[in-house]
């Protein structure tokens, strides 16, 4: 599966604040240890950028390539940072990403075309959440005519079927699934999927986070899912990882999970009720 | 050929919790999804609460205020009213004056008013805080002391509060009402803390936050169907507890059951506007599962128990 390291992102102090002094340290350091670990890109996600957010971009691709030699994931809602930064990256970047929205689409499309770029696409429209499977495969297709009219091939294109946190959705973590399996039939040859796997894991405790996320990410494999943007320092979750590689496509989860992980697995069933004490009921 | 109904077998049940002392009430008990009664044990009744103010209150509906204003000189009047005039099963007293923001009585007066109450009436009562998290803590673990014997439900413990409250409940032998916002996760795990503590299962009763008709009714009986499915089809024992439907309170906020007919000609008679909308926000919620009412309009009760009534009566 390709590796999306999660950790450069504005939200973390220390990279937010690495951004504002235009201190590259941190960053670097950050860069090597995601690649050290085993991702094969990074996301830089400086979030909507509404200041400098072009020269910000712009920045970060130069520092982190030049210590590491990986592409990256450039994470904006700013076309104009996104530009920048796809100006000087080496490689074939992935523009994260665009919606289903038209303006979006207009924006994000035709850079992928211009730069050779791979791009996200969420299956989300303006209107709000997709509510199921269904739901959101029609907003796939809509990706999928969107390239089309900008001249990107969909081999360029990841589907991100938008994970949603188990606590407070858990009911639509199976629909989130059979929408990746539903992807793969819209195209021949499948289109590629990636995700946000740290979603599913939103506004629960530290403690189960990580269970969360490794066991959701094993179950998106068996529906097939391609790429994922990840905490690639989660060692738990990146041993897991290849384990499910090492099974070839026929993921069977009782082989590589243990109690706790499948039990998690009946979480994500809507078998059992979550709540933030789950583990030691 | 005969047509054989098709029945659900259900492997958790439902709490069933008696309440007061001397004339009793029960709420919950049902071992299968609401009123199914060909496939399960339903619950006896749909107990209704009428609520009492600690003082009067001077925002309260015109429809409300025209039944009960010559009831609710004081507390204690107002009570046996709830239980002599309009017969209900049980009492509602809800401490809105210690709110801060309002009139904030001490905890020793709201005391004072459990304790006058508690001797004027027979039927059980139900103990609210005004819902205030600091204060509350306080007014009811005072108010759990000066209610001990009497086998009261004491609310609304709730996550920032519910240690304190829970304890008294506890100390006093009181049951406890453990409240959640419209989260069917947080409901859950507010019973894991309450029972790690020592509260046992069987003394929680739950209120998931009931919502007015348009007003957001449906994720409020989304949520009670969710947790009666967990409770019922997957046994799950932390939320096999009944649950309360606090909604007097939330439909008279609602303009459509508050305005009058001069406010708003087009919406026809006040009172059977306010009292349809409360009656329909309460049906709702004991279809989806909900096992007793906190209700303000008296003719909304009435029509609430007498189509609980039919709905109880044996397939």
């Amino acid at each position: 599966m390709l590796v999306i390291g999660e950790k450069i992102n504005i939200i973390t102090k220390s990279i937010a604040k690495a951004i504002e002094e235009r201190d590259p340290k941190p960053v670097q350091e950050m860069a090597k240890v995601q690649a050290a670990a085993g991702a094969h890109y990074l996301d830089i996600n400086i979030g909507p950028a509404r200041k400098n957010g072009p020269e910000i971009m712009e920045w970060l691709v130069r520092v982190t390539q030049d210590v590491v030699d990986l592409p990256l994931s450039l994470d904006t809602t700013n076309a104009a940072a996104t530009e920048a930064g796809l100006r000087v990256h080496r490689g074939k970047a992935i523009i994260n990403s665009t919606s289903t929205a038209h303006e979006r689409m207009e924006a994000m499309f035709p850079l992928a075309a211009k730069y050779g770029a791979y791009i996200i696409g969420l299956t989300l429209a303006s209107k709000g959440m997709p509510k199921d499977a269904n739901d959101r495969c029609a907003l796939a297709m809509d990706i999928i005519m969107g390239a089309a009219e900008f001249g990107v091939s969909t081999e360029d294109i990841f589907l991100d079927p938008i994970f949603l946190s188990v606590n407070g959705m858990q009911d639509k973590a199976m629909g989130v699934l059979e929408a990746i399996e539903m992807f793969q039939a819209l195209n021949d040859p499948p289109i590629k999927t990636v995700c946000g796997l740290s979603n599913v894991s939103n506004g629960a405790p530290e403690h189960v986070r990580g269970i969360l996320n490794r066991t959701y990410m094993v179950m998106a494999m068996q529906s097939g899912l391609t790429a994922a943007i990840l905490d690639p320092l989660d060692d738990k979750l990146m041993n897991l990882m290849r384990k499910a590689e090492a099974m070839n496509g026929n993921i069977v989860l009782e082989e590589i999970l243990d109690a706790d992980e499948l039990k998690t697995v009946e979480v994500f069933r809507n078998n059992i009720l979550y709540c933030h004490s789950y583990l030691d009921m | 050929m005969p047509f054989t109904t098709p029945k659900e077998t259900y492997s958790g049940k439902i709490h069933s919790v008696t309440i007061g002392k001397g004339k009793t009430v029960t709420i919950g008990g049902a071992t299968g999804l609401p009123f199914l009664s060909f496939e399960a044990q339903t619950n006896k009744s749909i107990p209704v609460a009428l609520e009492v103010w600690d003082v009067t209150p001077d925002d309260w509906a015109p429809e409300l205020s025209g039944i009960y204003q010559a009831d609710w000189i004081n507390p204690v009047q107002w009570a046996k009213a709830v239980q002599d005039k309009y017969k209900a099963d049980m009492v509602c007293l809800r401490l809105m004056g210690t709110h801060p923001d309002l009139k904030n009585r001490s905890a020793s007066d709201a005391a004072e008013t459990v304790q006058a109450v508690l001797k004027a009436v027979e039927i059980p009562l139900i103990i609210l805080g005004s819902n205030h998290v600091e204060k509350d803590a306080e007014v009811l673990k005072v108010c759990a002391q000066a209610a001990a014997g009497y086998n009261c439900l004491i609310g609304k413990a709730q996550e920032k509060n519910y240690k304190t409250i829970a304890a008294a409940a506890m100390a006093y032998n009181h049951y406890l009402l453990a409240l959640s916002n419209l989260d069917i996760n947080l409901a859950k795990q507010l019973n894991i803390l309450l029972t790690q503590m020592g509260v046992k299962e069987d003394r929680i009763i739950m209120d998931t936050m009931p919502a007015a008709l348009g007003y957001g009714l449906e994720y409020a009986y989304s949520v009670i169907e969710r947790i009666r499915q967990a409770a019922l089809k997957q046994n799950d024992t932390m939320v096999q507890m009944p649950i309360i439907g606090d909604i007097g309170l939330e439909v008279w906020k609602a303009k459509e059951a508050k305005s009058t007919a001069a406010e708003q000609p087009a919406w026809g008679d006040a009172s059977f506007r306010g009292t349809a909308w409360e009656t329909t926000t309460a049906l709702a919620l004991i279809t989806a599962g909900a096992d007793a009412l906190i209700m303000r309009h008296p003719q909304a009760m009435a029509q609430v128990r007498k189509t609980a009534g039919e709905l109880l009566k044996a397939a």
